[in-house]
């Protein structure tokens, strides 16, 4: 469920870096790419849990399907945290200096 | 257990390249990430090494997250819940040798294909330009 969750969540950014010119100057790729390489590495744990578990990896219990869902969203989220605190950094459209040294 | 470390490990590593190859490309043209030539854009090799090394970064701490869910890393030493014990130290560096070194295999090869994509589209790009003349 986590490797799912991840990979949707790198599809729906790849989706958006390709359409969208706005959101390629914030780094959306950036993050797309940081979904892509743990997609990738789920999927290999994914192969060596399979080669383990044979049939009964794709019959997990209710239980650990619902903490796995869970961990996936709590994981999407801590990549969007990162990446947005990368862009209050970098502050590429000056938005937070500007907030900041703004004359009252 | 931490088999994240193994993708980490690369991620310092590329990381450490790319800033070197940036030097070496900066010293060779003009500031630019992309340069020109002959008209047509190529992408420098540490923009691509870029890819790559943000696909490790970004899997590792998303992993590294994972692990802490788990209560598989502690604030304390030895910081790995599974290097407590010399069991847990023998399953911890099994699972590096095997899953470990196979996540960072496959972001590797994933980085590959991208690359050689991304070269022939620039070479078909050069191409045109040509039949252009």
């Amino acid at each position: 469920m986590t490797l799912l969750i991840a990979v949707f969540a790198a599809l729906i950014t790849t989706i958006i870096w390709y359409m969208s010119e706005r959101m390629r100057s914030l780094k959306i790729g950036t993050l797309a790419l940081a979904y892509w390489g743990a997609s990738l590495m789920w999927l290999c744990d994914a192969i060596f849990e399979y080669a383990e578990l044979r049939a009964d990896y794709f019959t997990p219990a209710a239980e650990d399907m619902i903490n796995d869902a869970f961990l996936g969203f709590a994981v999407v989220a801590f990549g969007m945290i990162l990446w947005i605190g990368a862009i209050l950094i970098k502050d590429p459209d000056h938005v937070v200096r500007k907030a900041l040294f703004k004359k009252g | 257990m931490a088999c994240f470390l193994v993708p980490t490990t690369e991620a310092i590593v590329t990381t450490a390249v790319g800033k070197i190859a940036k030097k070496q490309e900066q010293s060779n043209t003009a500031d630019q990430a992309v340069k020109e030539t002959e008209g047509t854009e190529h992408i420098t090799f540490s923009t691509k090494l870029g890819w790559l090394s943000k696909m490790l970064w970004g899997g590792s701490a998303l992993l590294a997250f994972e692990h802490v869910w788990h209560g598989e890393v502690a604030p304390y030493f030895p910081f790995l819940t599974a290097a407590e014990t010399a069991e847990g130290a023998r399953t911890m560096l099994h699972e590096m040798s095997t899953t470990g070194v196979s996540m960072a295999v496959v972001v590797t090869l994933a980085w590959g294909v991208m690359v050689l994509v991304s070269n022939a589209l620039e070479k078909s790009a050069d191409r045109e330009k040509e039949l252009q003349k």
